[in-house]
């Protein structure tokens, strides 16, 4: 029996006025795959991730396989927040009521000493795990992540990934990913997919990395010459 | 032996301040000082559209209120700052009622009671009233009160967990439009929106957790009742704004004495 997508997304376009923010991207997000979107700034990537968890009107059709799992990660908290929150309670708020299952949540995660600490008072990373065992507890099919290690130093970095392998590994769950960090995508990633209003190219990391549309968005060294913006009418969707 | 009139007025007063913790929290997470002002000063028309109507204020009010509060959160900003929008709705809404209560024919509206309240002179059938609305109110707010906090920590998260906005927006700002409705009385509308973040805002540098907060914001409008009754008692002050400058009174005290914010 063919295997059904987690997520898939055909013909989806979402304009704000006559501007056009997404046209016609498709895609499918498959069981336990890596993906990766990665995309100038401007290029819908926050507008996808929107209309992916149903926030925003959109045409075209995004299909959610049935009694799919959605895990989330917002790209942070607006804190400073007004709302005194301790990290065991902003836990709870998922739905989950045993203190003890949020604790082994959290010690998965690299967090059991901050489980009565003030969310307002935790470090970019420690946020960033923190949001990470909020996602775990309704045990997902799919991890959504926005731009997870946006704020966080190379260390932190480096222990965010490391955390999401090991996740990964233990529970095959699925991640699709907004990042930046081109190196870390092209090393963790099992898909690619280059947004820029548009699917500018999608596939394996070797692939996406050779691709002419990828080179001209990122520079032939990846991520250190500036992006310049064309239009390409001609673009191809793979 | 105290008036039975005070006795009154000070429940009514208590029942206000209760209802106005959960909310009033609720206004400062969220920085929707300015929705509250706008959904307040909505209701001067309200009370003249119903008087004019010879329709019970209260349901004026909260017509007109309810309309502000869901138009001003669903109205898209069409280029302008979310505060430059609320400070239009709220500022029109107040001219507009102070306009509509001279113009409209049969309004004979005491118009210093309605802009700062008369809570001495509360009755029993609207203390039952502010009762079972206020009742109301506690009970959506407590039946909703997860959805609400995490629309307000972060609408993605809550739209990725399957919450409904929409929901939460209709919970929030309903409840507020009748909350006005029942306060008027107390404060007048002038004074509505620092009846809701002024005890919240004293509250805040002593709480760990937001049902604790609510909790000392609950206290913290007693206090700010009872307190300011005693005042506008004792020193023939209008009582509504006596209330509001003891909850300005704790609000000094909880945030710049030595274990306040910095």
């Amino acid at each position: 029996m063919p295997e059904t997508p987690l997520i898939k997304a055909h013909g989806l376009t979402v304009t704000r006025g006559k501007r056009v923010l997404l046209d016609a991207v498709d895609f499918e997000i498959w069981s336990g795959e890596a993906l990766t979107l990665i995309g100038p700034n401007g290029a819908g990537k926050t507008t996808l991730i929107r209309a992916l968890i149903g926030m925003l009107p959109h045409s075209g059709t995004l299909t959610r396989r049935h009694g799919l799992r959605l895990g989330y990660t917002p790209q942070k908290l607006p804190l400073e927040q007004l709302i005194p929150m301790p990290v065991d309670r902003f836990l709870s708020l998922s739905g989950e009521r045993s203190r003890e299952k949020r604790r082994e949540m959290l010690a998965r995660c690299d967090a059991a000493p901050l489980q009565d600490t003030q969310m307002a008072a935790l470090s970019g990373g420690e946020t960033q795990r923190v949001l990470m065992a909020r996602a775990l507890m309704r045990q997902p099919d799919l991890l959504i992540l926005d731009e997870p290690t946006q704020g966080l130093d190379s260390p932190g970095e480096a222990r965010f990934y490391q955390l999401l392998a090991e996740i990964r590994a233990e529970t095959g769950v699925a991640v699709f990913m907004v990042s930046h960090d081109i190196h870390m995508v092209m090393a963790q990633s099992d898909r690619v997919i280059c947004l820029n209003r548009h699917i500018c190219c999608s596939g394996t990391p070797g692939v996406v990395s050779q691709d002419p549309h990828y080179l001209e968005l990122f520079g032939p060294r990846a991520g250190i010459a500036p992006y310049q913006h064309h239009h390409h009418e001609h673009c191809n969707h793979d | 032996m105290i008036d039975p009139f005070l006795i009154k007025a000070a429940l009514a007063g208590l029942l206000v301040a209760w209802v106005a913790a959960p909310l009033g929290c609720l206004v400062v997470w969220r920085r929707m000082a300015y929705f509250g002002d706008a959904t307040g000063h909505a209701a001067l028309l309200g009370v003249a559209l119903a008087l004019s109507l010879s329709l019970p204020p209260i349901l004026g009010v909260v017509v007109v209120a309810a309309a502000m509060a869901l138009s001003v959160a669903f109205a898209t900003r069409g280029g302008f700052a979310a505060d430059t929008m609320l400070g239009v709705f709220s500022h029109a809404a107040l001219a507009i009622g102070l306009v509509a209560a001279a113009l409209l024919p049969g309004v004979r509206l005491n118009l210093i009671n309605t802009l700062l309240g008369d809570i001495l002179t509360v009755s029993t059938n609207e203390i039952i009233m502010i009762a079972i609305g206020g009742s109301a109110i506690l009970a959506v707010l407590a039946f909703a009160w997860r959805g609400l906090l995490n629309a307000t920590l972060s609408p993605e998260l809550m739209a990725a967990e399957g919450g409904s906005l929409l929901r939460d927006k209709l919970i929030f700002t309903l409840s507020l439009a009748l909350f006005v409705a029942l306060s008027m009385k107390l404060v007048g509308i002038l004074l509505i929106t620092a009846l809701l973040i002024l005890p919240a805002a004293a509250a805040a540098p002593l709480a760990r957790s937001p049902e604790r907060m609510v909790a000392l914001t609950a206290l913290v409008g007693s206090l700010s009742v009872l307190g300011g009754m005693w005042i506008s008692w004792e020193a023939d002050t209008p009582a509504g704004p006596s209330i509001i400058v003891v909850s300005a009174a704790l609000f000094a005290l909880t945030n710049l004495g030595p274990s306040g914010r910095a």
